[in-house]
């Protein structure tokens, strides 16, 4: 089945369908976040960040972000991915895995040998998929707190 | 975080199962593959049968098999079984104001800890540990 699947790099055309893939994991519309990340990885024609889509039979299905960060918080460059989203009629087809695939090719192209990415702790689905891709808990531990009563 | 032996003793087995779902196991060639008590494996293995993840076999040739699903079993699924991964802290009552609240707070800490560890468990599904491993093997193999 993935050998009908096709990653390529994000074009204008894609962004409503995008949008419509995001508001599966994310139920808020955000058109201006999806046009920013186009003008950003793709309009900017970046060397070290990368929007791709998966494509079947003439359909986007899926989409990666991902970019090569240096020195935030300390660390040297490595690589971010930030995005991920597949619909959910083609999942568990490998989509995701290739996808990824390709972005850890073009980040390694980009001169990086880490890949890193953040994902709720409640997103099974995700964090299971990122584990199956052989990330691990990483050396930098996020910490947050509320600031809303200061 | 200390594991109790049954839930090592499970994951050993289930994961040995599950790695060829087609193959019939008796409880003393895992026990024997691992250097575990039979008999306390022999144990385990009478409440994975009871959770569905695994099916006795009888008469000649029986065994074990694994019957669950790989890729939706997680290997927290499996410690569940057994134990709630729940670190105890093991504090009488306290007798002020103030030694109440460290209590709170170290309470407070343990829950962050323990919930870390499930996240980490409850996102490795059997067939990634399956994969990790069988990647570990081929690796030691190279070196």
């Amino acid at each position: 089945m993935t050998d009908q699947v096709t990653i390529r790099n994000a074009i204008l055309a894609d962004l409503d369908t995008l949008i419509e893939l995001d508001l599966v994991a994310v139920a808020e519309e955000k058109p201006a976040y999806w046009r920013g990340i186009f003008d950003r990885y793709v309009a900017a024609g970046r060397d070290d960040g990368f929007f791709l889509v998966a494509e079947m039979n003439d359909e986007v299905i899926g989409f990666i972000v991902g970019e090569v960060r240096a020195w935030e918080f300390g660390s040297p460059p490595c690589g971010w991915v930030f995005a991920l989203g597949v619909s959910p009629k083609t999942r568990e087809l490998g989509v995701g895995q290739l996808m990824l695939e390709e972005m850890c090719q073009r980040l390694k192209k980009a001169g990086v040998t880490t890949l890193r990415t953040m994902v709720d702790r409640e997103n099974k689905l995700t964090l299971s998929f990122f584990r199956s891709q052989g990330l691990r808990t990483g050396r930098y531990i996020e910490l947050e707190k509320s600031i809303d009563d200061i | 975080m200390k594991m109790h032996k049954a839930s090592l003793f499970a994951l050993y087995a289930v994961l040995e199962l599950a790695s060829d779902p087609e193959r019939q196991l008796s409880a003393t060639d895992i026990a024997d593959h691992y250097g575990i008590s039979t008999h306390h494996l022999a144990k385990v293995l009478r409440t994975l049968v009871r959770s569905g993840l695994v099916q006795a076999v009888r008469g000649a040739g029986g065994g074990y098999r694994f019957v669950g699903v790989v890729n939706r079993t997680t290997l927290l699924d499996v410690i569940e079984l057994f134990e709630t991964l729940e670190s105890e802290l093991d504090a009488p009552p306290p007798k002020g104001q103030a030694g109440g609240a460290v209590i709170e707070e170290l309470q407070s800490i343990t829950r962050e800890i323990d919930e870390l560890t499930k996240a980490v468990l409850d996102t490795i599904t059997l067939e990634t540990a399956l994969n990790s491993s069988r990647l570990r093997t081929k690796l030691a193999a190279q070196a």
